[in-house]
């Protein structure tokens, strides 16, 4: 019997649908023919192509797992599988997935009325309306609970006034789902157009990660919205928090591309690369490192699978994603590193995309809720004492 | 309009393929098996008329039961219904007991036009569209670059070395297509969701009224003799300069002896 394959060493292939294949084999052609010949460039560039958009909607990726308004209504095991074959293209291009579904697309679907569902979802579905999530502020990242962005009521209006800070898609999005506090409902989630007065973003340039993808500060100033603009389902941090628990899966399963593609580089290097006349995956040190790798990315993978099914039978809490986001991310980043040393000078550059995934994980491992952050969740539900709260 | 696409199930084109010792038919229970990649062209080329014309189209398989997504993988692009032949008896069957069995179908289905694949990536006898056109009695155009169809008129743009010829005939007909006639769309995943409940009407031998001795390995008019594995790969000859640059005469010379130079 031969070995396993390197790139699925468990056979996790076989505890997915023939669907679930689908999906992923679909997406993992996508990655192929439209994002890896192109994303060194776009990376080196700092840029996204907003056609890209489309065609991610014309695909269905857009909002996938959600349920109608011209959303495809996958399971969450294929929304992961696709999240996962996206990152392993670039962090950016699933970050836009992430953003655009589970935290523009889901907030509408999950908390709106039945009117804004039909007004944005389809249009977001199909990639023509890009949606942002505006929750992070300068000065409240760890702590959002702290946002000094504010809904003021006048008359059947509402004023919005505050910063978001680090938003994904925030320059390119044509409508902004925003958190903000109120005076006597808590906090709100409002959805401001684009070109609204008084509503303004400014991209964050000089970035060393996620350089395929566009992030932005969003400035709202006495930006005034008709009453029908609040989310009528939700109040508090209920809200944006179970958006972020949405976008967490994604990427518990998108680090794990992330990782696949570095571990995948760094072993056809390892077997390619002569030195001392012997390819250098026949030293021992280059073993550990490969051996390693194979581990914790097998590991990660059915972590992922594991609480996808979980989450299909829905019975997935928030702090077993925590775990999921905590360990993935950081293998995933341990494996790139692991990797970038294989490739030796190599592995700086574009050529091949392990300094690329190495520098976007380092932004992964820290949005979204930093490791920090799901440590203490992690702590806090095994001791029950809050350690940041 | 309707129109019939014909598809199979192959092995990864990637995979290394076995053939089983015992009765020399490919084992495809060991790879990892897709849609045959031509067959993806003639599905698209199949809704893109559906597109100018109206009308629907269906796909035809004939395989084991576990062709079943290979199916789903083709209707997932967007066909409205399909057609599987699958019998134990049709096990080792040869290209023209294929075409066979597949224009019994087809005579069940009733469609206006036939598209195929111009190969399998397994086989690659190239057989089945030509058999499948006389079987039915139908005009055959293979080997299409670019289809049209006007009226009752089917015509192909056929590539050949120095141009293209271009056949035509009466529908109903048979054609087959080849790669970089179109660009073939990826399935939605709407598309994909939606193939599960997409009907898929399963057809036996005895339904389409085939006698199982006629086809399989029993009713093969073709046999493989013998096979075997493709050898291992020769080490290369190596060139090593002494430092007086005579390896660059030396490849030269290699070159000129293989008529490369």
């Amino acid at each position: 019997m031969s070995p396993p394959p390197a790139l699925d060493f468990l056979d996790l292939d076989r505890l997915l649908s023939d669907e679930e294949r689908l999906i992923r084999d679909t997406t993992r052609g996508f990655v192929a023919d439209r994002i890896l010949p192109e994303v060194a460039g776009w990376f080196e560039r700092g840029e996204l192509p907003r056609e890209l958009a489309k065609e991610l909607g014309d695909l269905g990726l857009l909002g996938m797992h959600l349920e109608g308004y011209g959303c495809a209504g996958t399971n969450a095991v294929s929304y992961g599988l696709a999240c996962l074959e996206l990152e392993a293209g670039d962090s950016g291009a699933r970050s836009f997935v992430s953003v655009q579904g589970s935290l523009a697309m889901y907030p509408i679907w999950k908390y709106g009325s039945e009117e804004q569902k039909r007004r944005w979802l389809p249009p977001m579905a199909a990639g023509e309306v890009i949606g942002c999530f505006g929750l992070t502020e300068p000065d409240f990242g760890s702590n959002p609970a702290g946002m000094r962005t504010s809904a003021r009521r006048d008359g059947g209006d509402w004023v919005l006034n505050g910063t978001k800070m680090w938003i994904t898609n925030g320059g390119i999005a044509d409508v902004a789902v925003v958190w903000a506090r109120t005076e006597d409902e808590g906090v709100r989630g409002f959805l401001v157009p684009a070109g609204t007065p008084g509503f303004s973003t400014r991209d964050i340039g000089r970035k060393l990660s996620l350089r395929a993808s566009v992030t932005s500060e969003l400035v709202l100033e006495d930006c005034r919205l008709p009453a029908d603009a609040v989310l009528p389902e939700v109040r508090g941090m209920r809200g944006p928090l179970s958006c972020l628990n949405e976008a967490r899966f994604g990427i518990v399963w998108g680090s794990m591309g992330a990782a696949r593609a570095c571990f995948q580089s760094a072993l056809e290097y390892a077997t390619t690369r002569e030195q001392f006349d012997r390819p250098i995956g026949g030293f021992q040190l280059t073993q550990q490192k490969l051996a390693d790798m194979l581990v914790e990315l097998s590991k990660g993978t059915l972590l992922a699978l594991h609480l996808g099914r979980m989450k299909d039978d829905g019975r997935l809490a928030p702090e077993q994603v925590s775990l999921g986001k905590l360990n993935n991310v950081r293998e995933a980043l341990a494996i790139a590193r692991s990797a970038r040393t294989i490739l030796g000078a190599n592995g700086i550059t574009l050529e091949y995309p392990v300094i690329r995934h190495a520098n976007n994980l380092e932004s992964v491992l820290t949005y979204e809720g930093t490791s920090e952050v799901h440590s203490l969740i992690l702590g806090q539900a095994v001791t029950g004492l809050a350690a940041f709260q | 309009m309707k129109i019939l696409v014909t598809v199979k199930r192959v092995p990864d084109t990637a995979a290394e393929k076995r053939l089983d010792p015992a009765d020399k038919t490919l084992d495809r229970e060991s790879v990892e098996t897709i849609l045959n990649p031509v067959d993806e062209y003639a599905v698209e080329e199949a809704l893109r008329l559906k597109e100018q014309h109206g009308g629907e189209v269906v796909v035809l398989c004939m395989g084991p039961s576990s062709a079943l997504a290979t199916v789903r993988k083709a209707l997932s692009m967007g066909p409205d219904a399909a057609v599987h032949v699958h019998d134990d008896a049709l096990h080792g069957s040869c290209a023209f007991n294929t075409a066979k069995v597949l224009q019994a179908a087809i005579r069940q289905v009733e469609p206006d036009i036939v598209l195929c694949g111009s190969e399998s990536t397994d086989a690659r006898t190239s057989l089945v569209p030509s058999a499948l056109a006389e079987y039915l009695g139908w005009p055959g155009l293979t080997g299409a670059k670019q289809l049209e169809v006007d009226g009752a008129t089917v015509r192909v743009h056929r590539e050949t070395e120095n141009g293209y010829d271009v056949v035509e005939a009466d529908g109903p007909a048979v054609v087959s297509v080849v790669k970089g006639i179109n660009e073939p769309r990826y399935p939605s995943f709407k598309g994909i969701m939606a193939a599960k409940s997409k009907p898929v009407t399963d057809y036996t031998l005895a339904d389409l009224g085939v006698d199982p001795g006629e086809v399989g390995t029993a009713g093969a008019t073709t046999e493989v003799v013998d096979f075997a594995p493709r050898p291992p790969r020769q080490a290369g000859q190596q060139v090593k300069d002494p430092g007086d640059g005579s390896a660059a005469v030396e490849l030269a010379e290699f070159l000129a002896g293989h008529k490369f130079i």
